[in-house]
């Protein structure tokens, strides 16, 4: 995991060293300030001349200053390389997941992917940043402060030696006591917050069913467990507090009784007035950084999990991948199915689609119906190579799937996802993602053609209107129109609309199918749709029921030999077969007759 | 318990306290007293006695330097004796008094900081459940006028400041702050112009920190923009991946990845620089301050310049040696206060927009009509406990006393309703709809009609502007509104569920209902078949608002939770719009089951749903400009005959 990661660091590797050697710099500088103060504090009490003491003072200041650049110098040098790790750290993980395959993001799952490349970079940030400066002045620090505390005080100093094991094993014992707990418990916290976002989200339900009290009850009920939890784990934390003050105490009682004992009983042999304070100052560095040292463990310990997520990004590989010698052409748009299966997920254990045996001649319109769940959406996924199957063979223009190179195959498949989503950006940049080079006259034809340049021309800015984040400023129609102009700008070899018109108006739909006709007559058109109406005039139409295909034929054949079609097609029509006085029905029979 | 008491009346003080001053409330000071108010009225015995261990705590920190000074005026005086005997009891009596101040000072610090972690989190969850608490009590207008994503920072962001303000930045801020000016004191007391020269330098001090810490703020706010702006990228370029894929604009989005995360870099690194470089120049500007007041003192002491103090004691060795301590002391609290004050003004941050939240005018409600069961006892109709399906209007006249009881029927008449979200811009303009007892009335016509609105408008989530709405005659402002919305029930397009089971969800409805009611209204409204074949039936858990199963499976387990709860009176926003039209044909039986006998609202742009309502109109801007049954709209050829031809779009 480490390995990986550290692949990262890249053009920010100096930066990373020079950190570490620049804190050593620090260090040792700041180190020799307590032992010079004591040579100052006897120089004084010796009584020495004042410009002998102005040099030394001088001295001092002079290190106190190149302690202070090394340390300027190694913040810079620290931010310089951990933000830089960070960001190649997102750059490495976006340009990965952007070579994931449908089944692979799937697996991750959206928010998962958003948390990687955000929380998680972020925690390993920080602990990045400990270690190559916290971490490397936390034990130098300790180091150099016993030796010339030693060297200072003699034996005097080994109090610090034994104060140390007792303050680093409780911070260590504390944080190993509390991290698990804490990973618990902010689970619950997140549950809690989760469950007041729940409650806003459902405020019409709660009011409309009154259930106001009900809510807080529950609310109450989970705030009090995580107060509980808290508040045990917050005590524990803070014995930190009292501990260190033990340890800080026993160091002055020592130094201050013993110590007097020893200037007394050697005549200040081993240690003079002038070097008391500075042993005191030595025992506060030494101190303070077994308590840096701690956090810097339980920053690592939190961002251990995240580095271990950030790293299973890093090393996935994508199944999906165009071979060598790839086919860079898609001929026509032909499409056969031969006895596929295909199952989501590596289980295999219930496929989602079985026994597929299709083939659709190039230039064919083909409508594709079914209820939720009968895979129509993973049936025309794998014509794309968005999924590959499991069992048997999809060819495009006669040509297995698995031989074309992903991109060229994808450039001659167009697919509107049933999911829409429209990017940031204006309506024109949102079209040119079918095909970056089109002019503004191609932009408008297809948007015509999606039935979408007249609402676009209602927009003050055109086709310069600004879409939000999310699409959330169209309306779902509108949405869904665009969506289709934008396939259609690839003029693509094979069209997929994967219930792309659910939420436009019947009337619209149809402009929608007659324009494609006329528009895209050479292109193979594939519809799945809810209401019949929409693949009525389907040169073929395919029912999928459960995985399988129930019935393929035209309108009039399913209608008198399929069962599941009939019901489709009575329960959106029911009106027209019960009530003959229904002139509406009349008119939409017999322009469908000169179509 | 009686810590419960307490949030609840905090929680009414503060709604009524303050409803003007809400605006003002960004003062930080003000804010501040309001936080210490609230803690002193959560802990009216312990955060007092927090404050006395502090106090006690800063003394002890501070006083050891007098101790040190006496020994070391012992030792001075003695060591070239060399001989231990004579002073051991002056020594080791003035440690055993420093052992005693550092057990006592050990004590109140164990105490207080253990005292806090109890503060801390008992005030938290007050905090917390205070605005859970209120929340309930908004209008619908607050939701609607809100951002979700806003009001959710107030439960993450701001109360997380919060915690870092209670349990780290006050006591910190009142611990350095007694010490500081204890050290001060003790300074002054041994010399005062020793004492002006740290002071001076840690004015110095703090002026840098205040510069190079204030841009750091500024920086750090420049950052988290940066960040926000990462994450929403991340966020729309996640949830769009497969699009990305779908249209080969993989190399696209990751140019577009890397300038935005390049743009975070500066920031960031900007930002971290100075949080970085801050530390090194003031914990070596405290070694400078140590090193100039040494020269000072060795400039004291070979001048001989008299000292000035208000103990009389002059300037030697065993003064100046302390002083040094007590300088290095001194420089790093000021470090200690740099870092707390950025927390402190981000908390008194997130507590002001957290009284924000805890100030809003709650939802207002004068009515006085309730709705009880009745049942038939000796042949007469009474008031009863139970629910026996016979439902009444209790309406208590405000003149006499006297008590009337009006049998629910579901008749609903909206007489001239003039409505609007916003004052100056109208929503409906003198809509008038009928609503006979057991009809099904259906709402048509595009999105922002106003179909939504009058439903809003019925079960009260927003007051009319003119105009009378009356259920069962009576004013449905006099009607309590948790009785008018337990009459109603209400079936939405976006379905909200609950983390929990399918059961618990159903049983949302009526709180009381048993397993086997649930699964009757299951199974009368369709929803049992695909429940049945879920992984766990009706175990299975739900959360994340069910985006385990399908949109329309979501609608059918919110129709059952409708059906559960057995209300008078329905209204149905887009009930089935996700369901798939054959399973709808399913549903529609049960629909038509639950419908049967009640008053029922229905808006529906599928026109399936709409064709056999008793009546429907045909709303158009705000106004209604068509009403009948379907046959008899379609012979007029109005514009539902063009809706229904499929002229308009409907959304």
């Amino acid at each position: 995991m480490i390995k990986t990661l550290a692949r990262s660091i890249r053009q920010y590797k100096r930066a990373t060293i020079a950190t570490p050697l620049l804190v050593t710099g620090e260090v040792l500088f700041e180190v020799l300030i307590p032992f010079g103060t004591a040579s100052l504090i006897d120089q004084v009490k010796a009584g020495a001349p004042l410009p002998a003491l102005l040099t030394s003072g001088a001295l001092l200041a002079l290190m106190a200053l190149i302690s202070l650049a090394f340390g300027a110098a190694a913040g810079l040098a620290c931010s310089k390389a951990s933000v830089g790790f960070s960001r190649n750290l997102r750059i490495d993980m976006f340009h990965a997941i952007q070579t994931f395959d449908f089944a692979t993001i799937d697996r991750f799952s959206n928010s998962s992917l958003v948390t990687r490349l955000t929380t998680d970079v972020q925690n390993v940030q920080m602990a990045f940043m400990m270690i190559i400066r916290t971490a490397i002045r936390a034990p130098l620090m300790i180091i150099f402060s016993f030796t010339m505390a030693y060297i200072m005080g003699g034996w005097l100093s080994f109090i610090f030696l034994a104060v140390t094991p007792i303050l680093g094993i409780s911070l260590f014992a504390i944080i190993r006591y509390v991290h698990p707990i804490f990973k618990r418990i902010f689970h619950r916290y997140d549950r809690l917050n989760e469950s007041a976002g729940e409650n806003l989200a459902a405020i019409r339900v709660v009011k409309s069913y009154v259930r106001e009290d009900y809510e807080i009850q529950k609310f109450e009920t989970a705030a009090e467990e995580v107060r509980r939890d808290f508040t045990r784990v917050e005590r524990v934390m803070a014995l930190n507090a009292p501990i260190m003050n033990f340890c800080w105490y026993a160091v002055m009682v020592f130094v201050i009784g013993v110590g007097s004992y020893a200037i007394i009983d050697t005549r200040g042999a081993l240690i003079d007035v002038g070097q008391f304070s500075s042993l005191i100052s030595y025992g506060i560095q030494i101190l303070m950084s077994l308590m840096m040292l701690s956090m810097v463990f339980a920053l690592v310990t939190i961002a251990e999990e995240g580095a271990n997520r950030i790293a299973e990004v890093l090393t996935t590989d994508s199944e999906i991948k165009s071979p060598e010698n790839a086919r860079t052409e898609v001929p026509d748009g032909s499409i056969d199915f031969e006895d596929v299966g295909f199952c989501y997920g590596e289980d295999g254990e219930r496929e989602a689609l079985s026994d597929i045996d299709l083939h659709i001649k190039s230039g064919e319109t083909i409508g594709i119906i079914g209820s939720t769940g009968s895979a129509k959406s993973s049936l025309v996924q794998l014509i794309p190579r968005l999924y590959d199957a499991s069992r048997g063979t999809v060819r495009v223009g006669g040509v297995d799937v698995r031989d074309y190179d992903v991109e060229a195959l994808r450039d001659g498949v167009a697919m509107v996802l049933q999911k829409n989503v429209l990017f940031s950006g204006t309506i024109a940049e949102n079209l040119r993602w079918g095909n970056a080079n089109a002019t503004d006259e191609e932009v408008r034809e297809a948007a015509r053609l999606a039935q979408a340049d007249e609402f676009i021309q209602g927009f003050a800015d055109g086709y310069d209107h600004y879409i939000e984040q999310g699409g959330t400023n169209v309306s779902g129609g509108q949405k869904q129109r665009l969506c289709i102009a934008r396939a259609l700008l690839k003029r693509p070899k094979i069209l997929i609309l994967d219930d792309s018109t659910s939420a436009v108006d019947t009337k619209t739909d149809k402009l929608i199918r007659m324009g494609l006709k006329d528009f895209l007559p050479e292109t193979t058109k594939i519809i799945i749709a809810q209401r019949t109406s929409s693949v009525e005039d389907a040169e073929r139409i395919i029912v999928m029921d459960g995985g399988r295909i129930s019935g393929i034929g035209t309108h009039d054949e399913l209608l008198r030999d399929n069962e599941i079609y009939r019901e489709v097609y009575l329960s959106q029509n029911k009106q027209s077969h019960d009530e003959h006085a229904d002139g509406l029905n009349d008119q939409e029979v017999s322009a469908d007759g000169r179509n | 318990m009686a810590a419960t008491d307490s949030t609840q009346t905090s929680a009414t003080e503060t709604t009524q306290g303050a409803p003007a001053a809400r605006r003002r409330s960004g003062g930080g000071l003000k804010t501040a007293a309001r936080v210490l108010k609230m803690l002193l009225g959560f802990y009216p015995v312990l955060l007092p006695a927090v404050i006395v261990a502090i106090v006690f705590n800063a003394i002890v920190q501070a006083v050891p330097n007098i101790f040190m000074e006496r020994v070391l005026t012992i030792v001075q005086d003695n060591w070239q004796l060399g001989e231990w005997d004579p002073v051991a009891a002056a020594v080791l009596g003035n440690v055993t008094l420093l052992v005693i101040f550092y057990v006592l000072g050990l004590a109140s610090n164990a105490f207080w900081q253990q005292a806090m972690a109890i503060i801390t989190q008992g005030s938290l969850k007050k905090f917390r459940t205070a605005m859970f608490d209120h929340m309930q009590t908004l209008p619908v207008r607050y939701f609607d006028t809100h951002l979700h994503g806003d009001i959710m920072s107030y439960y993450t962001n701001d109360i997380d400041a919060m915690r870092q303000m209670i349990s780290q930045s006050l006591p910190m801020l009142l611990l350095t702050g007694l010490i500081m000016s204890s050290v001060v004191g003790i300074m002054l007391f041994y010399s005062i112009p020793m004492a002006i020269v740290v002071i001076l330098g840690a004015v110095v001090m703090a002026w840098a920190t205040r510069v190079l810490g204030g841009r750091s703020a500024s920086n750090f706010m420049r950052q988290q923009k940066a960040v926000a702006a990462l994450e929403g990228h991340v966020a729309e370029a996640m949830d769009g991946e497969k699009v990305i894929k779908v249209f080969n604009h993989e190399r696209e989005a990751e140019i577009d990845f890397d300038r935005i995360n390049a743009e975070w870099e500066t920031a960031a690194r900007i930002a971290n620089s100075y949080a970085n470089t801050l530390m090194p120049i003031l914990l070596n500007m405290g070694n400078l301050l140590y090193v100039i007041v040494a020269v000072a003192a060795g400039i004291f002491l070979t001048l001989g310049v008299p000292n000035l103090s208000i103990s009389g004691l002059p300037l030697t060795i065993a003064v100046a040696v302390p002083f040094l301590n007590m300088t290095k002391q001194f420089a790093g609290q000021i470090g200690q206060i740099s870092n707390q004050i950025n927390a402190m003004v981000m908390g008194l941050a997130g507590a002001g927009r957290i009284f924000e939240l805890l100030d809003e005018e709650p939802e207002q409600d004068s009515g006085y009509v309730t709705l009880v069961n009745m049942a038939v006892e000796d042949g007469e109709l009474v008031e009863s406990e139970e629910r026996t399906g016979l439902w009444a209007w209790k309406h208590v006249h405000q003149a006499d006393g006297s008590v009337d009881y009006v049998p629910l029927r579901g008749d609903v008449r909206m007489e001239h309703v003039d409505f609007g979200y916003v004052p100056d811009h109208m929503v409906l303009h003198d809509v008038s709809v009928y609503a006979k007892p057991g009809q099904k009335i259906a709402f048509v016509g595009a999105t922002g009609a106003g179909k939504t609105t009058i439903t809003n408008l019925i079960n009260r989530f927003y007051d009319i502007e003119d105009g009378k709405i009356r259920y069962d005659g009576i004013n449905i402002n006099k009607i309590r509104k948790s009785d008018l919305r337990r009459s109603l029930g209400v079936v939405l397009q976006d379905v909200s569920l609950f983390t929990g089971t399918v059961m618990d969800n159903i049983r949302y409805g009526k709180l009381d209902a048993t397993d086997d009611e649930c699964i009757r209204a299951a199974k009368l409204t369709g929803a049992d078949e695909f429940i049945q074949r879920l992984p766990e039936g009706y175990n299975t858990l739900l959360t994340d608002n069910g985006t385990q199963i399908s949109q329309g499976q979501r609608q059918l387990i919110s129709i059952a939770r409708a059906a559960v709860a057995d209300p008078p009176a329905m209204i149905l926003d887009e009930a089935t719009s996700s369901i798939d039209t054959r399973t709808e044909a399913i549903v529609q039986k049960g629909m038509d089951a639950l419908m049967q006998g009640r008053t029922t609202f229905v808006i529906a742009h599928r026109l399936s749903t709409v064709r056999n309502a008793d009546a429907i109109i045909v709303l158009d801007h705000g106004r209604v400009i068509e009403r009948g049954t379907h046959d008899e709209l379609i012979a007029q050829r109005g514009y539902y005959y063009q809706l229904y031809t499929g002229a308009f779009e409907l959304e």
